[in-house]
């Protein structure tokens, strides 16, 4: 056994600190461009801005290697309109896409023009996105000239909403062919290879270092961003990077409303790494968040393990009959041809279920029925699908060394038994983040951010495309930029923070506070919105931050980074807050529901609410929806020199 | 039993081992160490011998420690008790659990 029990009983002493201690000690590193966040969006981001020959650092908190939500894999590129086999227009396919209320029809642009080409120099460095190995001849979708894998998401019906899936007429497809939108892919090939192209590149990667604030020109907040301040989780050594232009994709914050790292399954589906972190960053240097207040239901899951695919009415596995415990077929969505992509259950059945299950129609518990689907198939979901998608690779291995066997055996599904989360657990989601222009741009000068930084942001090849997109953006300002002048009060004020819980030599450790601020969330931020209520739980979170933080202590290195993480989840939750306390009105679309304001949607509140600190005082403001204009039109406006695949060595 | 020498120590966190090394087949190369995003393996202060779980209860059940691993049966993932999926074998009713 190889627990620290284990260790300390054998020796007679817990284990000494495997790393060297460099606590305070300072590292400087000058870059062109600076990447903070090594997830998909970041290495994108650092190897295009590396193809312009600059000079580029990379900063992540774990390891570039396997880093980031879409670390350990990806199954689907989604919103590939430019693919050969697709049959809808790229800009018609990002105009629908950004027909929805709150979402980014920037980024949406970029993703369906330019991730195609990203897919295609995903090959070049090795990653497979092709069924080279004719391992699934036969299969519906595979296209045996370009052995591309087609997804039956998105073909026809199109919508991860209930009561939204009615087939999507295209001008560019007048005659309903199914839409081809969604590549399988090998994901679990990718990041190790945007890792060798980082490196082979010449991009210097700082792996082991967290983030934790922006240095901006003179320290001046609103300024120009000059640089950042980081620590690396194993050594403590201080970082200070100074860059002419830097960009945030460290992704939007995780588990804010509910902590449980005991009690598997309870917790949300992010790694413990997302906390926000580039967003409030951002926050303190003076950029503009957009969309703060946008909240969901919290999907009750660690790493969406607990009930992972066998839950059919979310994205489900694609293809599987779902079943009764006696065999009969129940009339849920399968995401599959059969359905034309269809993802969630209307209303109407999924009443017809939860009823069907108390008059006994329906017995529980639920199976996906793999045995009954035809051989290719059934392999192409739990061998590439299953076994390429981000962590559950691991799940389908488990699986098949435990003896289960998928021509044989039925997968209990967890939809119906185990129940949804509590109405006071919240989650932050893909809605909230920091407010982009056409260059992914924020509102600093010298500021750019990717994938899951930005305001309502969406999957792994929005982030890839977004990433190599503001890479190139961020190395065009960089090459006529002049370093800026850090401040070293800042350095210094930002050093003395970064420390403090290190310092001490008791207090209150990181799960504590964290679920301190968890609790407030559920109390105050929740199910039952009010101005009194809302004022309560900012006050609440004040008082954490006045009382609770100056107490944080941290034997170590790793735990002083779970420590700052905890004061990046408190500046996030008092941000929601304040957010919310803005919006006077309830929105279905953003999950909020104020009963001071009761009417959903009112016209005049149809528009994205911005929010920033100005001199240190919380300012908000608004944008009217696609505020950013003609998408087509402003897109290729800004992108006249985009030369397409990468063709250089 | 009586003679068992005791040494005072915390609670055992929950999980406690989100993975198995066998030592027989591991030759701590740390590969594990390197991939974890949560970084819940610490080297082994003796080089060779399987890293120790040093922070269990972060386990985001990621998975990388185990695909990443150049020597099969090296790691192994343990699930926690209640993250144990069920199956059933459909011509015999038989249910299955990892």
């Amino acid at each position: 056994m190889n627990t620290w029990h284990d260790y300390t009983k054998a020796q007679g002493h817990p284990p000494d600190w495997p790393y060297p201690v460099r606590l305070e000690q300072e590292q400087e590193v000058d870059a062109d461009v600076l990447v903070i966040g090594g997830g998909i969006a970041g290495c994108w981001a650092a190897i295009n801005a590396a193809r312009q020959g600059l000079k580029v650092a990379l900063v992540e908190k774990g390891d570039t290697v396997r880093s980031g939500a879409g670390g350990p894999g990806c199954d689907h590129w989604c919103d590939v309109p430019a693919n050969p086999l697709s049959n809808v227009d790229p800009d018609e396919w990002a105009q629908h896409m950004a027909d929805r209320p709150y979402c980014n029809g920037i980024g949406l642009q970029i993703q369906c023009r330019e991730d195609y080409d990203t897919l295609l120099e995903l090959e070049q460095m090795g990653g497979k996105i092709r069924d080279a190995d004719d391992e699934f001849v036969g299969a519906v979708g595979r296209d045996d000239k370009t052995k591309f894998m087609i997804s039956p998401r998105y073909t026809k019906v199109h919508s991860y909403v209930p009561d939204m899936m009615k087939p999507v007429k295209f001008k560019s497809n007048p005659e309903g062919k199914l839409n081809n939108m969604v590549i399988r892919v090998w994901g679990s090939t990718f990041k190790p290879a945007l890792k060798k192209e980082c490196t082979r590149l010449g991009v210097k990667i700082f792996d082991r270092v967290m983030g934790t604030s922006l240095l901006t020109e003179n320290g001046v907040q609103g300024g120009r961003v000059v640089g950042a301040t980081g620590f690396n989780n194993r050594t403590g050594e201080f970082m200070i990077f100074k860059s002419k232009a830097t960009i945030l994709s460290t992704a939007g914050a995780g588990s804010i409303w509910l902590i449980s790292t005991e009690l598997g399954g309870y917790s949300n589906m992010m790694s413990r790494t997302i906390t926000g972190d580039g967003t409030v960053m951002a926050w303190r240097a003076g950029a503009t968040l957009m969309n703060m207040e946008s909240t969901g239901v919290l999907r009750i899951a660690t790493g969406l393990k607990h009930k992972w695919y066998t839950g059919a009415g979310d994205a489900s596995y694609e293809n599987v009959p779902l079943v009764d415990a006696n065999g009969k077929r129940l009339p849920l969505p399968i995401q599959g041809w059969e359905d034309a992509g269809a993802m969630a259950a209307s209303m109407e059945v999924e009443e017809e279920i939860r009823k069907g299950i108390q008059t006994g129609k329906y017995q529980l518990p639920f199976y996906g029925d793999f045995p009954a689907m035809p051989d290719v198939e059934r392999r192409a979901t739990w061998k590439l699908m299953l076994g390429e998608e981000s962590t559950t690779k691991i799940i389908t291995t488990t699986f098949n060394e435990a003896g289960y066997e998928p021509g044989r055996d039925l997968l209990q599904s967890y939809k119906y038994i185990e129940g949804n989360s509590l109405p006071q657990w919240r989650e932050a989601g893909y809605g909230g983040g920091i407010l982009v222009d056409w260059d992914l741009k924020t509102t600093l000068e010298g500021l750019y951010a990717a994938g899951t930084q930005m305001f309502c942001p969406e999957d792994h090849s929005y982030c890839a495309a977004t990433g190599r997109y503001a890479g190139r953006k961020a190395a065009a300002y960089a090459k006529q930029a002049s370093q800026g002048k850090i401040s070293r009060e800042q350095v210094e004020r930002e050093k003395a923070r970064v420390y403090a819980p290190i310092k001490r030599s008791g207090g209150m450790d990181w799960k504590e506070l964290h679920a301190g601020i968890s609790r407030a969330m559920q109390y105050y931020v929740s199910e039952f919105k009010t101005e009194s209520l809302l004022n309560m739980g900012l006050g609440t979170l004040n008082k954490i931050e006045k009382e609770s933080v100056p107490m944080l202590f941290a034997p170590d290195p790793h735990k002083l980074m779970r420590s700052l993480e905890d004061t990046s989840l408190l500046t996030y939750a008092q941000i929601i807050v304040q957010a919310m306390l803005a919006r006077k009105a309830s929105s279905m679309a953003l999950g909020f529901q104020r009963i001071d304001y009761p009417t959903m949607d009112p016209p005049e509140w149809q528009k994205f609410m911005t929010i920033k600190l100005e001199n240190g005082k919380v300012k908000s403001g608004s944008l009217p929806f696609a505020f950013w204009g003609d998408m087509k039109k402003e897109y290729e406006a800004r992108n006249k020199d985009y030369t397409g695949v990468y063709k250089g060595k | 039993m009586s003679q068992k020498k005791l040494m005072a120590l915390p609670n055992i966190s929950t999980p406690s081992s989100p993975v198995v090394f066998n030592p027989d087949i591991c030759n701590g190369c740390n590969t594990c160490v390197d991939v974890c995003q949560i970084d819940v393996f610490m080297p082994n202060p003796e080089p060779g011998k399987p890293p120790i779980i040093l922070h269990p209860d972060e386990c985001w059940y990621g998975g990388c420690c185990v695909n990443d691993c150049p020597r099969p049966g090296a790691i192994m993932f343990k699930w926690p008790l209640e993250l144990r999926g069920y199956w059933k074998n459909k011509a015999t009713g038989e249910i299955g659990q990892i």
